[in-house]
């Protein structure tokens, strides 16, 4: 182990990073894990990164972040021969001679052909053996990825360039193939998911090590700080859903509903809380009794105020859609602390979709039909605000009522048709509310043919919603 | 800090990992470490994740192990001062009162202040207790996420300082420094500060080998075939996006019901048959009846 002096150093730098990336990292847990560290050794890998993981980290959505800061940081400092020599070495050991848990593998394996490779890849992962597997990882990231000292490239290029040479989807179907065979001819649908689900996720394995090694390369030759700056990601409460990739997207799916639990307890607390109504005279005779008579505890009744109703209507239109979809996703999931939930969507035409929710659980389901079935193009499907709301007005207008709190969702990029913003004028008399969200940036607002603001001094409030954070925020307030 | 300082619980992270499988309680690197970690900084544990991964198991099994009492707190919605940490006996005091008017006229209100907050009159509540144990504790503090926010202050005293003020009697503190686990089902943000005082230790769902092993120890008389195939089965769930995904008391409730219809094999149908157990939404059910059935696209 190297003294305690550099390893201070180092936790500096990792903690600055952290932060950096947005983790919030106080004081007390900065010396938290500086204490933490003298109580577990390096050398016991895992272990040491759930122990500053469990300083650092208080927020579980935060651990992707973590993971990958470690990893830049402490993955070169590996327990080993290695560790003391310094990293242009260390990157040669990697190189030249397979980790001596690798010693399946031999030192032999510079000189298989591609074939024998391919055959070695497809042995390891039928007998998941987990040290072939790394040794062959590091082999891959050599022979394929290309990579070449100080060029400027992220680590997403060198692992497309890997994996494309293994053809893992290749292997995965002759995989199959064998248990198909094993098992005497067919499987059943069953045991065929079990079993790619098996494989899928040895191959998810194997992939986490060629990153790993990828990444090793990569800090070796660029150091860790700049390293950290290329692979710094916004955290996922972060993230813009209108620039959000697919892995993001999927990340952010699963966050729903966790989220959506969250805030209906919040929602339920908020308007049980904070309103006190008449005194409830039964119930403070009955705990006077405990004072002899007097009653010393008064006891309130609380009133149970009444479920809003949500209407959201939605601009689908090509640029939105992914934040519409989602915002309609989190509506739909916090459905019960709202009496009802009406759903439009629009591009020049506006249909309602409130019946693909209705009746089933599966939002996702709901959603899709959205997209595939609704009724939203009425002459060339670019988005028309003022017919869509003209449409909106005439035939649903009528069923606004005082009860419900109007959601209006998009750009406001209204390619220079006549705005209608009488209709929204008119809506705020006879709703609740009306809300605008709007996925842009503030700064990009009323540019081009946006004209947010003519719709928006109508409206009860004007919000930039642009990533989970602030979409949160603003429907916690709806309650 | 202001206890006296204990000797360390364990020796190291296997050993803790070790001890932990002996009650049979299966810990993977992360938990053992952060279980270590506590007894050595002498911190708190936040446990959050899922409903039912184990997270009030976890303090249980460490208190067998440690052969320590576990004192529970259950948190709810309206939980005070005087359910979690102290109340005087009111209606004893009111006795002594009456008792001492009766005796003789002539008792002082500073004798009769004296006597009825004394030591007799109190009536410990959970932390109090945890903190004036002599013998080791654990204490579990479960769901601590129901209480409010306001609510949460009561806690800070004693996670930071292992001690209890009561204005009457003066500040108690810890003989010995108990090892307190949190339990957060995450229906909503804790406080920084109290984020701050703990380490933090997030259970998810076990991998396929965990999941197996915990099968075996906790469901006795199941062959180890039939063990990987559940393990399996219910990993394969999970990736489906599903309301609720089964945690882990339902593998073991399902094992259990599979043991008890005979099984030594799960094939498709028996599978959906007894998806109930590992499911309870019927959407959800009724999904993975059908994915699980339906030939891989």
């Amino acid at each position: 182990m190297t003294s305690t002096a550099p390893m201070l150093d180092v936790l500096e730098g990792f903690i600055q990073e952290l932060r950096t990336a947005g983790l919030p990292v106080s004081l007390t847990e900065n010396l938290d894990a500086m204490e933490a560290v003298q109580h577990i050794p390096m050398e016991d890998r895992e272990a040491f990164k759930y122990a500053l993981a469990a300083t650092l980290v208080k927020n579980h959505a935060h651990w992707k972040a973590f993971e990958t800061v470690f990893e830049v940081y402490f993955s070169l400092r590996r327990p080993g021969p290695g560790e003391d020599s310094d990293l242009a070495a260390e990157l040669d050991a990697a190189n030249l001679k397979p980790d001596e848990s690798g010693a399946a593998g031999g030192g032999s394996m510079d000189s298989l052909s591609p074939e024998e490779l391919a055959e070695m890849l497809y042995r390891a992962l039928l007998n998941a053996d987990e040290a072939t597997m790394q040794a062959l990882a590091r082999q891959a990231v050599t022979r394929f990825a290309g990579m070449e000292p100080g060029r400027p490239v992220g680590g997403t290029y060198y692992l497309y360039r890997t994996l494309r040479n293994l053809d893992l989807d290749g292997v995965l179907e002759r995989l199959m193939e064998a248990s198909r065979e094993q098992a005497g001819g067919e499987l059943t649908n069953l045991e065929e998911r079990l079993e790619r689900d098996e494989y899928q996720e040895r191959m998810a394995k194997l992939r986490q090590e060629i990153e790993a090694e990828i990444r090793r390369r990569l800090v070796a030759d660029r150091g860790p700080e700049a390293m950290a700056r290329t692979l710094r990601k916004p955290l996922p409460e972060d993230v813009d859903f209108m620039h959000a990739s697919r892995d993001e997207m999927a990340t952010l799916r699963r966050t729903i509903q966790p989220l959506a639990r969250k805030l209906a307890v919040r929602l339920a607390r908020k308007r049980r809380h904070g309103r006190k109504g008449p005194l409830d005279f039964r119930n403070t005779m009955r705990h006077s009794l405990s004072y002899g008579g007097v009653p010393a505890e008064p006891k309130f009744r609380y009133p149970r105020p009444a479920k809003p109703e949500i209407i959201v209507v939605a601009d689908i239109s090509g640029s939105v859609a992914a934040f519409a979809r989602f915002t309609l996703m989190f509506v739909y999931a916090i459905a019960s602390q709202f009496s009802r939930v009406r759903a439009f969507v629009f591009i020049d035409g506006i249909d309602e979709v409130t019946r693909f929710f209705e009746g089933t659980e599966d939002v996702n389901q709901a959603v899709h039909r959205v997209n595939t079935e609704a009724d939203v193009i009425w002459v060339d499907g670019h988005s028309d605000y003022g017919h869509a709301f003209q449409v909106f007005w005439d035939k649903w207008g009528p069923e606004v009522s005082p009860k419900s709190s109007v959601i209006l969702l998009g750009d406001a990029r209204n390619n220079y048709h006549s705005s209608q913003a009488w209709i929204v004028k008119e809506l705020r008399q006879r709703a609740r509310h009306v809300y605008w969200l709007n996925p842009e940036p503030r700064s990009y607002w009323d540019t081009g043919d946006s004209i947010v603001s003519e719709y928006g001094v109508h409206c009860d409030g004007v919000y930039e919603c642009r990533n989970l954070r602030q979409l949160e925020r603003f429907v916690e307030q709806l309650g | 800090m202001t206890a006296t300082n204990t000797e360390p619980r364990f020796e190291s992270v296997p050993a803790v990992r070790d001890g932990l499988a002996s009650v049979r309680y299966l810990a993977d690197e992360g938990i053992a470490g952060v279980v270590y970690l506590a007894d050595r900084l002498q911190k708190p544990v936040l446990v959050e994740g899922p409903a039912g991964t184990g997270k009030t198991e976890l303090a249980k099994a460490v208190a067998q192990l440690t052969g320590s009492r576990l004192i529970r707190l259950q948190c709810y919605e309206g939980l005070d001062e005087s359910k979690a940490l102290y109340e005087w006996n009111y209606k004893k005091q009111l006795l002594r009162i009456q008792v001492e008017r009766n005796e003789e006229e002539k008792a002082t209100w500073t004798d009769i202040e004296e006597d009825i907050f004394a030591e007799e009159f109190l009536l410990t509540r959970p932390l109090l207790e945890a903190i004036r144990a002599a013998e080791p504790v654990v204490l579990l503090i479960d769901e601590v996420d129901r209480v409010e926010v306001e609510t949460e202050a009561l806690l800070l005293e004693i996670l930071s300082d292992y001690q209890v003020s009561i204005p009457e009697l003066g500040t108690v503190t810890a003989t010995q420094v108990p090892l307190v686990f949190l339990t957060s089902n995450n229906t909503r943000e804790l406080s920084e500060a109290l984020k701050r005082r703990c380490l933090y230790l997030h259970l998810d769902y076990p991998d396929l080998a965990r999941e197996k092993e915990i099968v075996l120890a906790r469901v006795p008389g199941i062959t180890e075939n039939l063990a990987d195939q559940i393990a399996r089965v219910v990993r394969s769930i999970r990736q489906l996006e599903l309301k609720k995904a089964p945690s882990v008391s339902e593998t073991l409730d399902w094992a259990r019901t599979l043991l008890l219809l005979g099984a030594t094999e799960i094939d498709e149908s028996q599978a959906t048959e007894t998806l109930h157990i590992l499911l309870k939404y019927q959407s959800d059910i009724q999904k993975a009846a059908k994915e699980l059935s339906a030939a891989a696209s």
